[in-house]
């Protein structure tokens, strides 16, 4: 074969691979073009303000962003300090080989493996029925914690985040030139004072790209809500931690499938589908700018 | 890789002078140290946890006489009688006078739906991983990634609402097929959400290979295509192995698509445009009726135990190949 | 202890009163919640919170004391009932809210207007596949079903299938909307549910003799259509005051209408 020949082919399968990476592209967008298409006609100022109404034709979809931006808050509350911990724990404390740093990184590992039902029937056996049950026997009889609830659903979705958070912690305190650590301890600093004044302030943007990356992702998982507290419909706002919630992911899987009319609730449906997409996807384009930003910042 | 960017010694040691030298500080250090060291203790905790409460919940269909007498592991896995005058079968009908409980049609429906999105996306995501990292310029690999992080980012419960509402339509329309909703369906919207982990994963296997490699290739007058396929494809092979069976996890696992866009009948059939249910879809869709404690509460975890230890298993062997690539590559010597 | 109880109550429970949930059948859920809203108007102390999930749900809720009222599109089976019976120590509160006809749908499309009984039964029992079977096309016939915690699937097994599976081939749905939607767009499906629901689909008539029945008011009443049914709610021996008062909206001239409203049938 002629070296021209070799040439010709190889841009001809160098295309080919482009054009796999168009066809991703293309994916995406026609995603994005069916819920903006579908989605945008049904956004107005009574669809965020409003709960759903008769048979999910009209009003809007409040409750359920409600439910999405508290379940999500109590997630983060829940999920940073551990996260953040086991991160500086990995970077800043263990031998990098030592036993149990390895242990910790094969159990995130998995944790980030597991399937996001297995999470919800964890929830499900382990904070409804275990902890709830050893709650509501403290306070005397009654039912209020182990049913599926707020709570659980959060504390659910922060150990599936865990693995989020620690990688983008991780990789946020490794991002921290170590000279300015080694500079913090000859000025005398002790380890602690490092840690909190130098290392960790210089990692903040990595751990909120953590955190926000988490919070995307808490959004949009159903499958362990749907074990753990998520509801169909609610006519109030959730009022305790105990209370079952409204959720986007939910509603949307709710609107697509169980709606009495399922062409009547098309609109409702596809405007969920587009504000659960405009979520996610502004959130993570704020945490490729948070990245972007601390690399920028780093190195500078 | 991470920790020896700078030819310093590890903190560690240094602070560990540093505390001895100042006493009032040393308490402090201790606690902090004390507290994070505890807090990495929950992650092994959170995969412990899981897995004990979960087995623990499925333990009564192995231990309560009553449970383990409505599903036996014959009832379980071998075909049963269900219907008078007609052959034993495989039956999922856990709600019946007579319980059915073979999970076989479930590992079929969960293989036939992952196999389908595996078969798209491996191909797809490995050649636009392999366009990433030796065709394009630096700029389209730029955008490339992010994007490729949006698709990652999208809910699997708009990719399966996308399904139901447009893919099925034009699915059923192109091809004919009986079923508008079935595990060919499920896995084309599946791959949507697999994709990218294959892209990730196998483009940064590709990066890993030296550069070095390359322009010997070069030297020698090979082509790019010559030298993406048979220097750096190869290179790569275990990484990009570890991809695929990375993907096919988290489409056996994966719960909203299969129970929006798969038909969920549990049938035994080995045809892809028929309809499948899926482990996972399973449990969602039982979950909520059960009553707590009981055969069918407990089949349902027994059936996350599976899914978990599959889990377990395909991410162990994932990671074994890629370190085994990395161990590979820092024997081989860089330049 | 006392303060730990004190603090978990705290958290728990809301300021006002619990409201009063009703769960179960998703037949009857978008009915009941036109009842609370309206009972609510009525009574404002009265707070009535209803969600679905189907009659296995409710039941299985009612008995985990986790609902006070379970909606139910069946009679509650002698397993529920005993295990009930186990949870109160006495039988549980059973009455009739509504009536519903069990509609079998087809795509508008499909010429086949009308089956018996026993074409139905060999269709979902899969002993047929095809529609030109029973009269019509030479297509395979697409069966659409429930979920199992269903209590319309419960009820079309037990009165159409006399107890025999459903074909495996049936493809389970999580609600009646879905089946309708389903069978709108499938041009050859078959499914059934509520006859409230029938939307952009056809509803067929069941053949007794030389006559095509169709589920109307009339004939569902008084019994002419063979798969009618009435729908329930189920309390504990003792319900408490809140479940008494909606109860006995519920049963009024004024609830009554509107489930004739809703397209589903008064029980006079």
């Amino acid at each position: 074969m002629t070296s021209q020949r070799r040439h010709a082919l190889s841009r001809v399968f160098g295309g080919l691979t482009g054009a796999a990476a168009a066809l991703i592209l293309l994916g995406l967008a026609v995603i994005l073009i069916d819920a903006v298409g579908g989605g945008w006609a049904a956004l107005s100022w009574r669809f965020f303000t409003e709960g759903p109404g008769e048979d999910f034709t009209q009003g809007g979809i409040f409750p359920a962003l409600y439910g999405t931006a508290v379940l999500t808050l109590l997630m983060t509350v829940a999920v940073l300090p551990f996260g953040v911990a086991t991160a500086v724990y990995l970077h800043e404390y263990a031998r990098p080989a030592g036993r149990l740093a390895r242990l910790v990184r094969a159990a995130i590992h998995n944790l980030a493996g597991v399937p996001s039902i297995v999470f919800g029937l964890f929830g499900l056996g382990f904070f409804v029925h275990t902890v709830g049950g050893s709650l509501d026997a403290a306070a005397g009889g009654g039912l209020t914690y182990a049913q599926p609830g707020l709570l659980w659903a959060a504390l659910t979705l922060a150990v599936l985040t865990l693995p989020v958070v620690i990688v983008a912690t991780e990789e946020a305190l490794r991002a921290v030139p170590q000279e300015l650590r080694l500079a913090s301890l000859a000025l005398g600093a002790t380890r602690a004072q490092t840690l909190m004044r130098v290392t960790l302030p210089g990692a903040l943007p990595g751990i909120l790209t953590g955190a926000v990356l988490a919070v995307s992702r808490g959004a949009g998982e159903v499958a362990p809500v749907l074990l753990t507290g998520v509801a169909f419909f609610m006519p109030e706002l959730p009022d305790s931690l105990a209370s079952e919630f409204m959720h986007l992911g939910y509603h949307t899987y709710v609107l697509a499938t169980q709606a009495p009319d399922v062409d009547a609730a098309r609109p409702m449906l596809y405007g969920t589908v587009l504000v659960l997409l405009a979520l996610t996807f502004l959130l993570n384009l704020l945490a490729v700018v948070l990245r972007s930003r601390a690399r920028r910042r780093l190195s500078a | 890789m991470p920790d020896r960017v700078l030819p310093v010694p590890h903190p560690r040691r240094l602070l560990q002078g540093g505390s001895r030298a100042r006493p009032r500080g040393a308490l402090t250090d201790k606690l902090v140290e004390l507290a994070v060291t505890a807090a990495a203790f929950v992650g092994i905790a959170a995969v412990v946890l899981i897995l004990l409460f979960i087995a623990k919940e499925a333990l009564p269909l192995f231990l309560d006489p009553a449970q383990r007498s409505d599903a036996s592991l014959a009832k379980l896995f071998l075909p049963q009688p269900w219907r008078t005058g007609q052959p034993d079968a495989l039956i999922w009908q856990p709600v019946s006078q007579v319980p059915k409980v073979s999970v076989v049609p479930l590992l079929l429906g969960t293989l036939k739906v992952s196999s389908v999105a595996v078969a798209l996306a491996v191909p797809v995501g490995v050649a636009a991983a392999l366009f990433s990292s030796e065709f394009a310029p630096r700029w389209l690999r730029e955008l490339l990634k992010p994007v490729v992080e949006l698709l990652a980012g999208v809910p699997s419960v708009v990719l399966g609402f996308f399904a139901l509402t447009t893919l099925a339509t034009a699915l059923q329309d192109s091809f004919e097929l009986p079923y508008r909703l079935n595990a060919l369906l499920a896995g084309v919207a599946m791959s949507l959400a697999i994709v990218p982990i294959v892209f990730t994963v196998a483009e940064d296997a590709f990066t890993t290979v030296p550069g070095t490699w390359r322009e010997a290739s070069f030297a020698l007058g090979g082509t790019r295509w010559e030298t993406a396929v048979r220097v750096v494809l190869p290179a790569a092979a275990p990484g990009v192995l570890g991809a695929c069976v990375l993907a096919f996890g988290r489409a056996a696992g994966e719960t909203m698509i299969v129970l929006m866009a798969s038909g969920n009948a549990a049938l035994v059939s080995g045809s892809i445009v028929d309809p499948a249910r899926t482990v996972a879809a399973t449990i969602a869709a039982e979950m909520g009726e059960v009553v707590v404690g009981g055969m069918h509460y407990s089949l349902l975890f027994f059936l996350g135990v599976l899914l978990f230890i599959f889990n377990l298993v395909l991410n162990a062997t994932a990671g074994a190949w890629v370190r085994a690539r990395v161990r590979r590559r820092e024997g081989a010597g860089a330049p | 202890m006392r303060a730990l109880s004190v603090i978990l109550a705290l958290l728990g429970a809301p300021a006002l009163a619990e409201p009063l949930t009703v769960k179960g059948s998703d037949t009857l859920v978008g009915l009941v919640q036109r009842w609370a809203a309206s009972a609510m108007k009525e009574d404002a102390a009265l707070e009535v919170q209803v969600t679905g999930g189907g009659s296995g749900t409710g039941l299985a809720a009612l008995e985990n004391g986790s609902t006070d009222v379970a909606m139910s599109s069946r009679p509650i089976s002698d397993r529920e009932r005993e295990r009930l019976i186990a949870r109160y120590g006495a039988p549980p509160r059973e009455v009739a809210v509504a009536r519903d006809g069990v509609a079998f749908f087809v795509n508008a499309e499909n010429p086949v207007r009308a089956l018996t009984l026993a074409q139905l039964r060999a269709l979902f029992l899969g002993d047929v596949s095809r529609w030109s079977d029973v009269g019509g096309p030479d297509r395979l016939v697409v069966l659409y079903t429930r979920e199992n915690s269903s209590g319309t699937y419960a009820f079309v097994r037990e009165r159409l299938l006399e107890n025999e599976e459903f074909a495996p081939r049936a493809q389970p749905l999580p609600g009646t909307g879905a089946v309708v939607n389903a069978v709108s767009r499938e041009r050859w499906g078959l499914g059934f549910g509520g006859a409230a629901f029938a939307r952009r689909v056809a509803t067929l008539g069941i053949q007794v003799g030389e006559r095509a029945i169709h589920p109307t008011p009339e004939a569902v009443r008084d019994g002419s259509y063979p798969l009618a049914r009435d729908l329930y709610f189920y309390l504990p021996p003792e319900p408490s005051p809140a479940a008494r008062r909606f109860l006995d909206f519920v049963l009024s001239d004024r609830a009554q209408a509107q489930a004739r409203a809703a397209g589903f049938f008064s029980l006079r």
